[in-house]
């Protein structure tokens, strides 16, 4: 129902976003998917990796602020007007999304979205009375 | 130039030395019977009033220190009932709570004569225009100014602080001659003068400066940049406010008038007295307040004093110009921060582990404060918002404890150095 997110804390300082992918690297730690939001000082790096309690562990073990947390992992038609769709379903009940990112499974090709959602349990049961396809796993292949 | 009290600031040593004597036997004595702090003091010394005769007896008392104003906040060492006391200020504390300190209606005429004297030393006269841009409120700059020049006779514009370019067009506008405010202030408002193009038709001809340590290099640079003569003064609120010592034309440290505060100097470590000359911490006591006659009280600022006459005329012992301080107390913009209060409001914040690091710098003239927080697992989130909230909260907090805003950066760990596993909280970069 849920995957687990990676979130890193980082200032915003040259070389730092490097530092975060060379631990993973090095773990042969593969990234399915990011986003960063930030202020002018610091910035909250979020990923799906394919190992991702690995990639807690190291990361942690390397000094960084890091936490995980599961988000929802929604697929969405790749034709013009897909997203609109699940936007207009979760507006119609009143959601609100704390942030969301885009990605294309590799192995299926299929555009997916990963929602934080305010009220998740919420969220999903709405998106699938409306038939949208909440994905179970993440295909990481 | 003038003196403004002749008889007292330039009365011969030896009778200085009576009038000390007399003033402090009759303090001492009324602090015993109206301060119970105190006579708890004197009774756990073995020391009755009766043993104190003359100043030579000093060094008996133990000292007075912010700690105990602390614990007898807010009005436990005042020596008169509260409808005696006309006035309240505050100074900041090491913990949250202020200093609080009153004043008597002689209180305050003894204070604006004490501020009337170093006004007078620097040169102020009733002919003078003077624009105080200290802020007006409990902090005693502001007021402590502002009676004094009234005493005078001056002409006074009481602008408050900030608005700097506002403070510049009043006094274009009112022909202002003389300009208080922190050295600090004052170069900012020289280079805000020079932007705006006023520098060379401002009247100002005289700046009294306090309420922060500066140096001569400071001075030099405010001279040429507002082509005034600045002159220093030290006072702090504990004791009465501005209005302790101020320099005189001389420039050769500042006269302290003695008639009202007898100043030693001790050793920080061992609380022993130094021989004249030698820099260590100012220990004062007040001999004339009536609402709060502080004794010995230990000013953590490190001076020296000089008694060699000075061509001026005044006959009073002189102290250098504050060196430091022997606490982690910061002033900023003339307001006293300690480390101590914000490692309080961090720990208030739920889960913030106080990792943080205190950035003292200067910027255009003005001191900044900056406070730097490492963000633990325990309060990061992924969600900007909630990360905005904190940064919010901890700010809030910071503002409302030091009496300032300061800026504040939430860092990574370990990006705080950390060396023999204490931190070095405070990173003061300004520079003369």
């Amino acid at each position: 129902m849920q995957v687990p997110q990676i979130s890193v804390f980082l200032e915003n300082k040259v070389g730092r976003m490097a530092d975060v992918t060379d631990v993973l690297a090095a773990n042969d730690i593969n990234i399915i998917a990011l986003s960063v939001a930030d202020t002018s000082e610091f910035g909250i790096l979020r990923l799906i990796v394919n190992k991702p309690e690995l990639a807690y562990e190291r990361l942690k073990k390397q000094g960084f602020t890091v936490m995980t947390n599961f988000v929802v992992a929604v697929e969405v038609q790749d034709v013009p007007g897909g997203l609109s769709k699940i936007l207009r379903v979760l507006t119609g009940a009143k959601l609100n999304v704390e942030y969301m990112y885009a990605f294309v499974e590799r192995g299926t090709g299929r555009a997916a979205l990963i929602f934080r959602f305010d009220k998740e349990q919420e969220a999903i049961k709405v998106l699938q009375s409306a038939g949208v396809n909440i994905l179970q796993k993440v295909d990481i292949f | 130039m003038a003196i403004w009290d002749v008889p007292n600031e330039t009365i011969p040593r030896d009778k200085l030395r009576d009038l000390q004597d007399e003033r402090f036997a009759a303090v001492v004595k009324r602090v015993y019977e109206k301060v119970p702090f105190y006579r708890e003091r004197f009774k756990s010394a073995g020391l009755r009033p009766s043993d104190i005769r003359s100043v030579d007896d000093l060094e008996k008392i133990p000292f007075t220190t912010k700690d105990d104003f602390r614990s007898q906040y807010p009005f436990g060492l005042f020596a008169v009932p509260k409808r005696d006391v006309v006035r309240i200020h505050c100074s900041s504390g090491t913990t949250g709570k202020p200093t609080v300190v009153g004043y008597t209606k002689n209180d305050l005429d003894t204070w604006a004569g004490l501020v009337a004297r170093f006004l007078t030393a620097a040169g102020v006269t009733p002919d003078d225009t003077a624009q105080i841009a200290f802020g007006y409120g409990l902090f005693t700059g502001g007021f402590g100014l502002h009676y004094g020049l009234e005493k005078i006779g001056a002409t006074i514009v009481p602008a408050s602080s900030g608005f700097t370019e506002r403070q510049l067009n009043l006094m274009n506008d009112f022909g202002v001659t003389v300009i208080i405010c922190t050295p600090s202030y004052a170069l900012y408002l020289g280079e805000v003068a020079v932007n705006m193009g006023l520098a060379a038709q401002l009247k100002l001809r005289v700046g009294c400066f306090g309420a922060e340590p500066w140096t001569d290099r400071m001075r030099d640079s405010i001279e040429a940049k507002l082509g005034i003569i600045a002159t220093d003064n030290y006072g702090l609120s504990e004791v009465i406010g501005p209005g302790v010592a101020g320099e005189c034309s001389e420039r050769n440290g500042h006269h302290l008038f003695e008639d009202h505060f007898i100043p030693e100097i001790i050793d920080p470590d061992t609380g022993e007295r130094l021989p004249e000359g030698e820099c260590g911490e100012l220990v004062l006591t007040a001999l004339t307040k009536e609402a709060l006659p502080v004794l010995r009280y230990r000013t953590r600022d490190l001076t020296a004093l000089h008694s060699e006459p000075c061509p001026c005329g005044r006959t009073s012992v002189r102290m250098e110009r504050v060196h430091g301080r022997t606490d982690d107390m910061l002033i900023i913009r003339g307001v006293n921060v300690f480390p101590s209060q914000i490692e309080t409001v961090l720990l208030e914040v739920e889960g913030t582990e106080p990792h943080y690091r205190i950035i003292v710098d200067r910027e255009r003239g003005m001191d900044t404060l900056t406070v730097e927080v490492e963000v633990s697992a325990g309060i990061f989130r992924d969600e900007m918002k909630a990360m905005v909230a904190l940064e919010e909260a901890l700010l809030a907090r910071l503002t409302n404890t030091l009496g300032m805003r300061p800026k504040l950066r939430l860092v990574e760990p370990k990006s705080i150095t950390r060396s023999e596993g204490k931190a070095k909280r405070v990173i003061d970069m300004r520079k003369g």
